[in-house]
């Protein structure tokens, strides 16, 4: 007994305030901003600089980008008229341009379905690389499908590292500098919305965007998920998404849900608007409908 | 000894562990660096294809946006099972107390640590951004917990890792010591990576569970099935172990554990059948559009066969190592047990690696089917992984076998009072040991005892 006390030995009191010494060490450490929007105002202002100095270095034109948050009382939605599509993918190309996409090898945030009407929107029939001399081809009708940008979202769930998440106005956007690339969100995306960038995106010299936002169409590394994020960079500051404003048919609808007046409003409320895969219960914030 | 000696005496003790693990690791017959020069080749190879894919990117496999995961996932996914049933055998071993299958647990264990490794450096190569991976360790990091099942399987993977980590080189380094195991210690952490050895598998098949998207992976039975393909897998590599061991070695195992294992995986390989079968007639019976995928995998989706050799070699290959497992007197033949394990090994690997991954991402999300089979690169990367795990199982074994057989011990306390002098002479004797001709072995055996 009495060598066990005079023994230099861990006392009970000395081990706990050690325990309690690194659970605290490790909270601080833990508590600290990681992601891009959680950094506070002043290191993300800095962040930022830093990241138009690259882009402009690399692209030898002045890129900007813009850290503008979601608007309160902004929920965007988007509304497809399958009636009008004629299957042009105009849409795809401007989108590719305005959002920086990779030209070698090429990658597209919307791919259009060619399908039969006599089978109606039946995926297991669906052909996305029709290549007729002319569009719309008899017998057949088209679905732009992008990111649905769910409310239920399978694909910010499961990402291990929490790089992925719903921004206060309902766009699902990637944080690219904090993306890992393990491309489970693709595994678990029910519409093959997202995107991976296999090597190094190439865009052409002078080909550039160079409005860009931080969650959005800025440059992109290899090896990160990318994906539709309603132009963020543009309806931000109270623009139409670029597919919107090509389609030459007026089949794409843009705007705020929580806005009574809006045209969004005005076509769930009075037309048939249904969702792709319904049954998976991800209720997406993009509906589509026949207006004629 | 006087305590204020033990830290030195410890330090001196390790170096003298690690000098003669070196002797150990570093002396072996032909066969043996024959077989390190094989893993070292496979290494190199695997080390040149993956600086390629890091500087290319991952288009360098056959991967692409519509099967977006592939050989090395499926990789993985074989490996965690083998990880989780090599520990399973601990189950009869301890709940039974049957002591010829205890004997082997601690190689159950090193197989576990070496599959977790390999697991571990799957994921890593298959991932776009390995510089990044601290992004999921905290605090560093954000670990998406308990949202995400990867986050789940992070955790349980490095747990059960550790577990048997400790508990494999706690027995090891007692015996080292000519010491018992500390049962407070081992008991309560054996026991703990049973279930433990449950839960990698069982998360691993949720991680494809959870996921609506893909209606093949989406089935309740995915779990089970794992289990039960896993149970076979896992020791059918074991039992091959355990007779290269018996016959390079000192190291004795009696006939009846191995037929014991091979009868217990006749059992788990009609439970894998039978689950696949009610999985299959689930699909063709109601014929829904989620049988696309079934069918993909079993005969093809028009032109697009590529996989359907791999579903019938698989179902064939498990039909017959289980023929041979069920019958006592062919499970009692070396030569068919040894082939029911290869078959077994070869069945679940193929069922479980492509059999799983690839049908579920074909056709893709919006019905297009893009027919991924393995580029050279994904084949050498993997083939480079397998050879450092096995190496890094080689090296365990190499060490922990003299250990546990009483070769190779630390010598302060040896059995017979010996001299310091002779201490060292019988180290070096011990250190030799493995590679005796068997005349001889029986002679340091009777001296030894």
């Amino acid at each position: 007994m009495d060598a066990e006390k005079n023994a230099p030995k861990l006392t009970r009191r000395t081990f706990s305030s050690c325990a309690a010494a690194a659970a605290a060490g490790w909270l601080l450490t833990a508590c600290g901003p990681r992601r891009l929007h959680e950094f506070p105002k002043e290191r993300l202002r800095k962040s930022i600089a830093e990241l138009e100095r690259q882009y402009s270095e690399r692209h030898g034109a002045k890129v900007t980008v813009s850290t503008a948050s979601a608007q309160p009382g902004v929920e965007f939605a988007y509304a497809l008229d399958l009636s009008r599509c004629i299957g042009c993918r105009r849409c795809v190309y401007a989108c590719v341009k305005e959002n920086n996409q990779s030209r070698n090898p090429q990658l597209h945030w919307i791919k259009v379905l060619s399908m039969e009407k006599e089978k109606g929107v039946d995926l297991a029939h669906a052909d996305p690389y029709y290549q007729p001399a002319q569009v719309p081809e008899e017998g057949h009708f088209y679905v732009p499908v992008s990111c649905q940008q769910c409310r239920n979202a399978p694909c910010t769930k499961v990402c291990p590292t929490g790089a992925t998440w719903t921004e206060r106005d309902g766009i699902v956007v990637i944080d690219y500098d904090w993306c890992i690339g393990c491309r489970y969100c693709m595994a678990a995306c029910p519409y093959g919305a997202r995107h991976f960038n296999w090597t190094e995106p190439s865009v052409p010299e002078g080909e550039l965007n160079t409005s860009t936002h931080y969650l959005g169409n800025r440059p992109r590394p290899k090896g990160v998920v990318e994906k539709c994020t309603f132009c963020i960079q543009r309806v931000r500051a109270g623009r139409y998404p670029a597919c919107v404003e090509v389609c030459p048919v007026g089949a794409r609808k843009f705007g705020n849900l929580l806005d009574k007046d809006s045209e969004i409003r005005y076509i769930i409320e009075h037309k048939r608007v249904f969702v792709l895969k319904k049954d998976l219960n991800t209720v997406p914030r993009f509906f589509y409908f026949y207006a004629t | 000894m006087p305590p204020d000696n033990s830290v030195t005496t410890t330090i001196r003790l390790f170096f003298r562990f690690a000098r003669g693990s070196g002797g150990l690791v570093l002396r072996g017959p032909r066969t043996y660096w024959l077989w390190l020069a094989f893993l070292a080749v496979l290494i190199v190879s695997g080390a040149a294809a993956y600086a390629d894919q890091v500087r290319t990117g991952l288009v360098v496999s056959a991967m692409r946006d519509q099967v977006s995961w592939g050989f090395y996932i499926g990789n993985f996914t074989f490996l965690v099972g083998v990880a989780a049933a090599a520990v399973v055998l601990v189950i009869p071993a301890y709940i039974y107390d049957w002591k010829p299958i205890r004997e082997m647990v601690i190689y159950g264990e090193l197989l576990a640590i070496s599959a977790i490794l390999m697991c571990l450096m799957f994921v890593l190569v298959d991932i776009g951004r390995p510089d990044r991976f601290w992004h999921l360790i905290p605090p560093w990091g954000r670990l998406n917990f308990p949202q995400s099942i990867l986050a789940w399987d992070v955790l349980v993977l490095n747990l059960y890792f550790l577990v048997n980590f400790v508990v494999a080189t706690h027995i090891l380094y007692r015996a080292f010591h000519g010491r018992p195991y500390v049962k407070r210690l081992v008991v309560p952490l054996v026991l703990l990576s049973i279930p433990m050895a449950v839960a990698i598998h069982t998360v691993t098949a949720f991680l494809y569970n959870g996921l609506a998207a893909r209606p093949y992976w989406n089935s309740s039975i995915l779990a089970p099935q794992f289990l039960a393909s896993a149970f076979c897998s896992g020791p059918a590599i074991l039992l091959i172990v355990l007779q290269v061991l018996r016959r390079f070695t000192r190291f004795e195992i009696q006939d009846q554990a191995i037929w014991k294992i091979a009868e217990l995986m006749a059992y788990a390989m009609f439970l894998n059948l039978f689950l696949h079968g009610a999985e299959a007639f689930k699909e063709f019976y109601s014929d829904t559009e989620h049988l696309l995928f079934t069918r993909y995998w079993y005969s093809g989706l028009g032109e697009h066969r590529t996989l359907v050799p791999y579903a019938w070699s698989a179902v064939g290959l498990n039909v017959i190592a289980f023929a041979l497992f069920i019958v006592p007197a062919a499970r009692r033949h070396w030569v068919t047990l040894n082939i029911g394990c290869l078959a077994t090994y070869a069945g679940v690997y193929i069922e479980k690696g492509m059999g799983l991954i690839i049908p579920g991402l074909t056709p893709d999300a919006l019905g297009e089917i893009y027919e991924y089979y393995p580029t050279l690169t994904e084949l050498r990367v993997a083939a480079g992984v397998f050879a450092v795990g096995f190496l890094v199982f080689t090296v365990m074994l190499k060490v922990a076998v003299p250990i546990s057989l009483g070769e190779f011990t630390e010598t302060e306390n040896p059995p017979r009072g010996a001299l310091p002098a002779l201490e060292a002479d019988r180290n070096v004797h011990a250190v030799a040991f493995t590679r005796g001709s068997s005349a001889q072995r029986m002679q340091d055996a009777a001296r030894l005892n």
